[in-house]
């Protein structure tokens, strides 16, 4: 017999290895230093800022390696970090408040490569050094401000109707209502019923005593509500620390993770996402000029402000409410089709409102936002400064009296609308957010980290490609070829996928995987000998050693990835990247030991007849 | 043709099983009462508290460290060089009352302020106790999930009393690497966890390979005894077993002496289950198995099998 492989099979071999080694590839090219330039809210990256980024470049003398304009955000590549560092300086002066200005690392994979979506692996924290940390929602108190605004609906609506109650009062996350007669009990039984969407209603009759229960849906939807919209606000936050390829994401039911590549000053971060309440409501001081306030003469009890379209503001200086009154805003629009906002305050809230707009129906109000932003100064600690900043985002005439629930209107594009909604809801967290862990690397520890795993995979490798020589001899060699195809494929599939990332315990799950990828070779070979040591043929010895060996092979991998995935699933951060890469290792290790040798060995020994077997 | 094991002869393996159960006995009480002692020297992760690790110049002067994070109030911190004599790590246990999160950059100003050499931040780690709980709970988890996985996947495809002996076999192997770390004082991390579950995979792997042997054996000779039959399956892969344990061996060697601090715990949990994993999957697993009284009969194929057929004619 011979052992031949079909055609589509050796093609199969060949295109999947070309293919992985293809996208392999962009990690043998590095990365360039870089500078990343975005617009923050209200301004735009065009060619303007294009020329100035140029300009201001070649005023501080430094040739960069490239200067793209891409998807909304200019890229700098510069020659070494001290240039980076001087160019991230400069271009902040240069271009200022309005836009993000970033320390990055590009890849410096070429464009065909690029083109055909080509990436190196993207690298841990631990390898490159940053800050990563985890944070906790305190979802206690983001269903108590809920249920205390529920309190104070229900207060009111029962008040309206004429329903009088002994007291109305939150119980954990139940909403107790203490009615006085068994008329009014009736009365608010029929009247609550069925009401509020999301909420059951528990009757005692004999004490007059109504419950409103959240249901379990409405407790997730607002615990669900609350990680999202902190995630939203973390966002923004991150995003006026310049930092590029941050991680922002919600991790498991009340846990949120902020990755911060290359940040080494941990405190300042804390300090920027920490903050709080960045939204207020005033009252539009339209009595003065304007004009005459930006002259220099501002009237006493206002103050100036810029508003979105470029000009100046004029508010009185008492706020009616701070943005952390606020429980939700969405945007939507009105009966006649016109983009609004609607917001809920809690109760406080409301009753600030209240009583504030009572005498100024028909006036304007304005909200201010406020935010931190870093100003490209350095302060003798070598700090960034940050500045304050208040901006008027919304000037609108208040209709009627306002309670809890209010909305405003005269918006002018539905984007507009959605862009007020989500910074109203930014400016208050619902719930207090909690660093429960923080894990800052120095860049020099990363790079160490790289250099050590990657000695570790090469020596592993080498130490292991002997002892297959000396042992198995030629088919050792083809061992050996499996066995680099299975590096190259573990590479280019990780390049590949996009949320992989490679970690030191993921370098070490490679090391790993090269030590025990040669097991189904050796599985293989081992049968192979049995084989002629029974008298077989060569050509029957390979055909045998093979199948036998399939489902032993089978078997054992099964069971380790069953392994891989568990760690997966249990694991976090470093862990996961090793549960990854080790994953990856069984399934290549799979199909280069078990079909790339075949298609190897099949071409060169399985074609003609022969006497004798390197094994 | 090499050969590390010559296997013309069958090596009586089954014969000695009492000396390997006597053995391994002796190291699992070692290792349980170690565990109760000595207990586990559990890291960062699972403790919660917050590690500075930072780089002098030159050599860094330990006492004189010590003494400054003293008389700062910081007496309780365990201060230790860090692989090199340059890199030194202090680690300070959670306290009520001191907010941990501003610890680290707090340490790290007085550390600069008072030396006269330049401190390099090189990691600063800081873990909640809230989290260090719930990872003890999920780590315990994982490694039940695992096992009992593995009991179904291979009371399914195998039988039942190899599978029994096969997870007794990685409960051995777990518990003697948890052993090792408590008696040596290793610090037990997140990477020695994904290592021990690593060893899970590993030593599983091994035992696959013998139980499919065995099971092969039983099906294709009629004329031995279960004990010879087990003896057979042990001779014919202990090659396998002894190769492929070398490679892995290598290339944890080159991680225990390249892969830096960072790494060391892992390596070391895996090297030393590596090789418990092999001696166990060779005597534990099948012994276990042949105590329960494994037979030809439980490991026939319900219907009527392909293997032992005779070869494809030859074109």
């Amino acid at each position: 017999m011979l052992n031949k492989f079909p055609l589509w099979k050796n093609l199969m071999v060949i295109v999947i290895l070309a293919v992985a080694a293809l996208y392999a590839l962009p990690n043998i090219y590095g990365e360039d230093y870089a500078v990343q330039i975005s617009a923050s809210r209200n301004a735009t990256v065009d060619m303007q800022t294009l020329e100035t980024v140029e300009k201001t470049l070649e005023d501080i003398a430094i040739q960069p390696k490239g200067v793209v304009l891409e998807e909304g955000q200019i890229l700098v590549r510069v020659n070494s970090d001290v240039e980076q560092l001087q160019a991230r300086d400069a271009l902040l002066r240069a271009l200022g408040t309005n836009y993000i200005v970033a320390l990055n690392l590009a890849p410096a994979t070429p464009e065909w490569l690029a083109d055909i979506g080509g990436t190196p692996m993207k690298l841990g924290l631990d390898l490159r050094g940053g800050v990563h940390f985890l944070m906790e929602v305190d979802m206690a108190e983001a269903t108590r401000k809920i249920q205390d605004q529920m309190r104070d609906t229900v207060r009111g609506e029962l008040r309206e109707e004429r329903i009088r109650s002994t007291s109305i009062r939150r119980d954990d996350t139940d909403v107790v209502i203490q009615l006085r007669t068994d008329e009014d009990y009736a009365a608010a039984e029929s009247y609550l019923n069925n009401r509020y969407p999301g909420y059951t209603l528990l009757e005692d009759e004999a004490n007059r005593t109504l419950r409103l229960r959240m249901t379990e849906a409405k407790l997730k939807e607002t615990q669900d509500y609350a990680i999202s919209q902190n995630v939203t606000i973390l966002r923004n936050r991150v995003n006026e620390l310049g930092v590029a390829e941050p991680v922002v994401q919600r991790q498991g039911a009340e846990r949120i993770v902020v990755q911060l590549p290359g940040v080494q000053d941990t405190a300042r971060a804390k300090e920027i996402l920490g903050a709080t309440a960045t939204l207020e409501f005033r009252m539009v001081d339209d009595e003065n000029s304007v004009y005459e306030a930006e002259q220099g003469r501002v009237p006493f009890g206002s103050e100036l402000f810029v508003n979105r379209n470029g000009g100046n503001t004029l508010l009185k200086e008492d706020v009616i409410l701070t943005g952390d009154h606020i429980v939700n805003a969405t945007s939507g629009f009105d009966e006649n089709q016109r983009p609004q906002v609607s917001i809920s305050l809690d109760g406080a809230g409301g009753d600030k409102m209240s009583l504030a707009t009572r005498d100024n129906v028909g006036k304007p109000m304005a909200t201010l936002f406020i935010e931190f932003k870093a100003t490209g100064e350095r302060d003798e600690n070598d700090r960034i400064i940050f500045e304050r900043n208040a901006e008027v985002i919304n000037v609108a005439t208040i209709q009627s009296r306002l309670g809890n629930n209010f909305r405003i209107t005269g918006i002018n594009s539905q984007q507009e609308a959605q862009n007020l909604a989500l910074l109203l809801r930014a400016g208050a967290l619902i719930a207090p957010i909690q660093i429960v862990e923080e894990r800052t690397l120095g860049p020099s520890l990363g790079k160490e980290n790289i250099e050590l795993g990657t000695q570790a995979i090469i020596w592993g490798f080498l130490l292991v490609v002997i002892f297959m020589v000396i042992y198995y001899k030629k088919f050792g060699l083809v061992a050996n070829l499996a066995l680099t195809s299975n590096l190259v494929l573990i590479i280019g599939i990780m390049s590949m996928i996009p949320g992989a990332t490679l970690t030191l315990p993921g370098m070490a799950g490679i090391v790993l995987t090269v030590g025990m990828a040669v097991d189904a070779n050796v599985l293989i070979f081992e049968r192979i000998r049995e084989e002629i040591k029974a008298k077989r043929s060569p050509q029957q010895a390979i055909h045998h050693g093979y199948d036998s060996a399939f489902s032993t092979i089978m078997d054992a991998n099964v069971t380790t990835l069953i392994v891989a995935i568990i760690l997966f699933a249990i694991g976090t951060g470093p862990v996961k990247g090793f549960a990854v890469t080790l994953a990856i290792g069984i399934i290549t290790s799979m199909f280069t030991a078990i079909v790339g040798t075949r298609a190897v060995i099949n071409a060169v020994w399985g074609g003609k007849r022969i006497d004798k077997l390197s094994v | 043709m090499h050969e590390i094991i010559k296997t013309d002869k069958i090596i009586p393996f089954m014969r000695f099983r009492f000396g390997a159960w006597i053995f391994s006995g002796l190291l699992l009480i070692a290792s349980i009462v170690s565990l109760s002692v000595n207990q586990l020297n559990w890291g960062l992760d699972f403790t919660g508290g917050t590690v500075i690790e930072v780089g002098y110049e030159t050599s860094a002067d330990l006492p004189a460290i010590r003494q400054t994070l003293e008389a700062n109030g910081f007496g309780g911190a365990v201060v230790q060089n860090f692989g090199t004599q340059q890199d030194v790590l202090i680690r300070i246990e959670p306290r009520e009352g001191v907010k941990a999160q501003e610890l680290g950059n707090e340490i790290l100003t007085l550390l600069q302020q008072n030396s006269s050499d330049a401190v390099e931040m090189r990691r600063i780690e800081f873990v909640g106790p809230q989290v260090g709980d719930q990872l003890t709970e999920q780590g315990g988890l994982a490694m039940l999930t695992a096992l009992l996985c593995i009991l179904v996947y291979i009371a399914l495809r195998f039988e039942w009393r190899l599978a029994l002996g096969a997870v007794g076999a990685l409960a051995h192997d777990v518990i003697l690497t948890l052993g090792l770390f408590s008696f040596l004082g290793l610090e037990f991390d997140l990477t020695v966890l994904a290592a021990l579950l690593a060893v899970i995979g590993y030593s599983i792997n091994d035992t696959v390979v013998v139980c499919d042997r065995i099971r092969e054996n039983f099906r294709k000779y009629h004329k031995y005894t279960a004990q010879e039959t087990i003896d057979g399956a042990l001779t014919d892969t202990m090659s396998r077993t002894v190769v492929t344990s070398l490679t892995t061996i290598l290339v944890l060697l080159a991680l225990f002496f390249l892969g830096g601090q960072l790494i060391h715990g892992f390596a070391t949990a895996l090297l030393f289950g590596v090789i418990i994993g092999t001696y166990s999957s060779i005597y534990i697993a099948s012994s276990l198995a042949f105590a329960l009284g494994v037979s030809r009969e439980d490991l026939m194929p319900p219907e009527i099998e392909k293997e032992g057929e005779d070869l494809e004619p030859l074109p």
